[in-house]
Parts: structure tokens; sequence; C-alpha cells
């Protein structure tokens, strides 16, 4: 009757389970406790390694990197600089340059590839949510943002050598191949800034009734706009370091060279290569104590500062623009 | 209100509203446009990659044999060959990236998802992304001077107590700019992505299950085991591929640091042994001048293009299947 009574009776034909022996032991609880710790710990571990790499990094970085990091150094260009003696400046030749083709040339890449990824990642969003062409497109962007560095450089050397002839080398090469790199990024995370904008809004605006362009810019996009930012920045972060495709298209010089279009441009990390490779330069015994053998080194371990103080600086500009202008979100 | 001042603004305002008409027109022609012209982008890259290195298969056949002669140091005239064994190159190092760095790096997102108080995850994703911020020139640098002699009495004791593993035997490169050492580098490199995608599938992990497996008396360990790590199989898959992708296309830091030679070998320590596609070209590039040279090189590119293609194309079919 009661479902006390119930419980306890026999069930015709029911095996006897004897429930104690699925009892655990207390032994077998204990490893299974000391199997939860010791994976708590490797987890712990896994993180404490991965910053192994990270300080070092930074810290040899900054200490490499102090030592010829001057005014002197970011003022100037590596003309008249020869061997390991101080130019006349008292420096040992410098980096603006390389700075400067740094900036024009991460620069042209942001003008070529944020509007068409921004407006790739509109019609992803906007006009073909779903379609089978916008599911290629965007399998497409995953794809491409695996590409390496390398084959960028290589087709943005094709295309200027079909276009331009064979041996062409200037700034706006290291742009192209650049964009190509950032275009996916800018996609990716511009589609996920999209996408968190509510639905409400676009159907207000619809409503009163606004053309579709028109709510895009004035509505959609301007919602989104912090985090279209700060994925611009972080695209920009990825690609300024980037040294094997500008190697190839940019190409590299000793002198300024302001020409976007014109000539090879020395950029901040192809610098730091080309001062690594040099590694050392010999000072003859008539070169004077002011002669620095290492110097080479010494000036990659500057440039190479100079080139993480920019990317990390990006980087924290991007992730405090999303932190601090944030659609808030339900999630 | 019907004065014809209002009648002529309210006119004007329509001309405005067909002028919006055709704005919007125009506004989807462009995003439409941006759309297809990625489809056309990697196109133009097959193609113009394909018009580049065809003197390889309409060109001078001899000039292309003593060009791969010269650059693979005479192991090969074959060019085919070449790549064969600059592929063999690639993936051994990156597979090797690869192992060292996928349980760290499923360790690190296990921390950030379910070990590390909620306000600090992000923190601390945001430290692990750094390690991706940092250019591949830096790694190589460092790379060089800091890691290789760092790194070459911890080789010496691998090879004094593990040489009769074959793939550990000596002599040991000096300075250690052998493949082994390289690979520690390119697992550096590769943590963050498979860090980042890893940690995005565990956190979508559905509650209900962990609390079951919870509920039923499981360890925190034995929770993700039987929830947390089956729900992310496919997720972590794909992590681990797009890992691959990176590490096969990786070209500064192996050119800096690898010592590379033109062997089909796996003998991790030693110097000479194998080099990558990418610091193949990286190296011979500014010196190749003449057409043939070029478009050995540029052929390299492509091969090295498809591989990390397909690799990547089915690292994202995977995660679209898992999230569909």
């Amino acid at each position: 009757m009661s479902a006390a009574t119930n419980s306890s009776s026999q069930i015709e034909g029911a095996p006897n389970i004897d429930f104690s022996k699925f009892e655990t032991t207390r032994s077998h609880n204990a490893a299974r406790q000391r199997k939860d710790r010791v994976m708590t710990v490797l987890i712990a571990l896994a993180f404490v390694v991965a910053l192994i790499p990270l300080i070092s990094v930074l810290l040899t970085t900054i200490a490499g990197g102090i030592k010829r990091l001057n005014f002197d150094f970011l003022s100037h260009n590596m003309q008249g600089v020869f061997g390991g003696k101080p130019t006349p400046s008292g420096g040992y030749g410098g980096v603006l340059h390389a700075i400067i083709g740094t900036l024009e040339i991460t620069g042209g890449a942001m003008i070529i590839s944020i509007p068409i990824g921004l407006m790739c990642s509109v019609y992803l969003v906007e006009y073909a949510r779903g379609g089978r062409l916008a599911h290629t497109v965007s399998l497409l962007v995953d794809v491409m943002s695996g590409i390496p560095s390398i084959v960028a450089g290589l087709f943005a050397y094709s295309l200027f050598t079909i276009l331009g002839g064979p041996g062409t080398i200037n700034g706006f090469e290291g742009s192209v191949a650049l964009s190509l790199l950032m275009i996916p990024t800018v996609v990716k995370t511009s589609e996920e800034m999209l996408k968190i904008v509510p639905n409400d809004l676009r159907e207000a605006s619809y409503a009163l009734g606004v053309t579709k362009q028109r709510t895009i810019t004035k509505v959609v996009l301007r919602t989104a706009l912090p985090g279209i930012v700060s994925g611009a920045i972080l695209a920009i972060a990825r690609v300024i370091g980037e040294t094997a495709p500008l190697l190839m298209t940019a190409g590299f010089i000793l002198n300024t060279n302001v020409n976007l279009f014109n000539g090879p441009m020395a950029t901040l990390p192809v610098y730091v290569f080309k001062e690594f490779s040099d590694q050392t330069v010999t000072c003859p015994a008539a070169a004077g104590a002011g002669c620095v053998e290492d110097i080479p080194t010494e000036r990659a371990w500057a440039a190479a500062l100079v080139l993480i103080i920019i990317v990390l600086v990006l980087n924290l500009i991007g992730r405090l623009i999303e932190k601090m202008f944030a659609v808030k979100t339900e999630r | 209100m019907s004065t014809p001042q209002s009648k002529a603004a309210a006119a004007a305002e329509i001309d405005h509203a067909a002028s919006g008409k055709n704005a919007d027109k125009v506004f989807k022609g462009i995003a439409y446009g941006c759309g297809i012209l990625i489809l056309f982008t990697l196109a133009a890259v097959l193609i113009f990659l394909l018009i580049e290195a065809w003197p390889l298969f309409g060109g001078d056949q001899a000039a292309v044999g003593d060009r791969v002669q010269a650059y693979s140091q005479s192991t090969t005239s074959n060019f085919w060959v070449f790549v064969g064994i600059l592929i063999f190159g690639t993936v051994l190092v990156s597979a090797l990236a690869l192992i060292i760095a996928f349980f760290i790096a499923l360790g690190i997102a296990l921390f950030i998802s379910h070990y590390a108080p909620k306000k600090l995850a992000t923190g601390l994703s945001y430290v692990v992304d750094l390690l991706a911020a940092i250019p591949s020139v830096i790694y190589g640098l460092w790379g060089f001077l800091v890691l290789v002699p760092a790194i070459q009495p911890v080789w010496d004791w691998v090879a004094k107590y593990f040489y009769w593993t074959y793939i550990f035997s000596g002599p040991v490169a000096n300075p250690a700019r052998s493949v082994a050492t390289v690979a520690i580098v390119l697992a550096v490199m590769i943590l963050p992505i498979i860090t980042s995608v890893s940690r995005d599938i565990f956190i979508q992990t559905p509650r209900l299950q962990q609390e079951a497996a919870l509920a039923l008396g499981a360890t925190k360990w034995e929770m993700i085991k039987l929830a947390v790590i089956p729900f992310g199989k496919s997720g972590v898959i794909s992590a681990a591929m797009l890992g691959l992708g990176r590490a096969l296309g990786e070209t500064m830091a192996v050119k800096m640091i690898l010592d590379g030679g033109y062997e089909i070998s796996v003998r991790l320590l030693q110097a000479h042994q194998n080099q990558t596609i990418a610091a193949q070209i990286a190296a011979n590039y500014n010196e190749a001048t003449d057409t043939t040279s070029v478009a050995i090189l540029i052929g390299a590119g492509l091969v090295l293009f498809l591989l990390t293609f397909v690799v990547n194309f089915f690292a994202r079919k995977i995660t679209e299947k898992a999230n569909a």
C-alpha cells in the first residue's frame, strides 16, 4: 500500500544483489583523492611552465635592449655607421628609418584590410545570415587566418612581379602581404562584435522606416564600434611584428625612405633580423676605445625592445577599449 | 502644416529617401563584393603562386635540376624529392612542437576554465595570449642567444642516458641548434592558440553534466574526465590541428635557430639533419634572382600553402561539426 512497504518487499524473480560488494574501500578513496590532487598540481604546473618562456623572453629583451635604447637610437638611421665605431652624434646608429617604415607599411595594411574586413563581416552578419555562400566565405576566412606569413609574402611578391616587372620591391608590397594576414583577424573580431549587437536595435530602426544601409552604419556599426576598434588594434599588433613577408617584399635599406610606393623600406622586425644576422663586427686596433664588437647584437636587442613595447602597448590599448566600452551581453 | 514650404520639404525628404535607396543598393553591393573578395583572394594566392612557379614545369628542366642540386647540398636534383625532404622536416618539427605543447596547453585551458577563480581567469588568458603577441623574430633572437646555450647541458644529459632510443643519439649539436631545440620554441609559440580554442570549448561544457558528475561523488579530476573532456574532444582535436598549422608555417624562429640539413632523419639532437619549407624559402630568398631559383622557392611555398590549407580546413570542419 504505502511506498515504504513496497520498497522493502522483494520483487518476484529479482536477483539478490549484495550491495556491500560495491562499497568503496578506504584505500580506494584515498587513491582517488590522491589522483585528484596530483592532477590539480599538474594542471597548475602547466600554467607555470607556460610562464617561464614568457618571463624569460620579456626579461632578456629588456635586459639586452635597455643598454642601447636611448634618444639617439630612436632618432638616427643606419647611414654613416661604420663597423663598431660611434657616429659623430655619439651613438651607434639607430632605428628611425625602421620605425617610419613599420608605421607606413602597417598603416597601408590597415587602410586596405580594415574596410574590406569590416564590410566582409557586415556581409556575413547583416546580409547573408546562414546562406551557402556566407558559409563558404566564413569557412575560408577561418582557413585564411592560418595562411603562413611567408606564403603571404610570396603572394605579394608574385603579384607585384607580374604587375610591376621582376625585382619590384616597395613598402606597399609589404602592406599587401600584411593585409592578407590582417583581413581574417579583422573579419573574425568584427563578426563577433556585430553578432552581439541586440536585434531589438535593428528592428527599432527598421520600424522607423530607416533604410538598411543607414541602420547598419548609424545603429549597428556605431554600437559595435569599440569592439571593432579593439579588434582592429589587436590585428595590427599581430602583423606589426611579421618579419618573413617584409623581408621579401619591402626589403631593407640603411637610410630613411618615406615613399611607400617606391624603393625598399626598412622595418623594425627586419632590422632586428638583419642586425642579428651580423652578430659582431671586427674592431681593428686603430678603431679606438669607442669601438664595440657586439654592437649589431646589442642593436638587435634594443630594436627588439622597441618592437615588443609597441606590440604590448597596442595589445593593452586594444584590451582596454574592449573592456571599457564592451556591449553588455547576456553571457 | 500644409504650407508650400513644408510640402517642398516633404518632397525633398522623399527624394532623400529615394537616394537612401540607392545608397542601400551600393552598400549592399560593397558588402557582397567584400565577401566574395575573400574567395577571390584565396584563388589569387593559388594562381599567382602557380604562375611564378611555372618555370618548374614548363621551363628548362636541366637548370631546375642544377638549382635544386645546389639548394639541397647535392642530396638530390629532383624538385619533388627535394620538396619531400623539406615536407618531412617541416612535419617532423611541427609534430614535435605539437606533442610538447598539447598537454601543457590542455592543462592551461583547464586551469583557466575550471581551476582558477573566475575573476583571475580573464587575466590569466590575457597572459597566455601575450605569448602569441610576441613577434617570431624575437623568439628567434631569444632562442638563439638564450635558449640554445641554456639547453645544451640538458640535451647532453639526454643523449648520455637515452642514446639507445636512436632519436636522441649523439653527437649533440654544439651549439644546440637542433630540431629538438626548435621544437621547444615552436611549442611555446603555438601554446596560445591551442589554449584559447580548447578553453573556449571547455567553458561551454553543460553545467548539468558537470554537477551530475560531482553529485555522484566524483572528484574534480574525475568530473573533468567524465564530463569536460568527452564534451570538448572534437574542439581539442581541432585546436591541436590549428596549432599544427601555425607550427608548419613558422619561419623566422626556425630559420634563426635551426642549423639545417637535407636528410630524412629523426635524430633530433644532431646538427644538419632537417630543414623546413618556410625556413628554406626565407634563407635563400634574397639571393634568388633568376626565375628558376625563384620558381623553386615559390613552388615549395605553394606546397606549404596547400599543406597548411588542408590542415586548417579539416580543423575548421571538425569545429563546425562539433558546434552544429
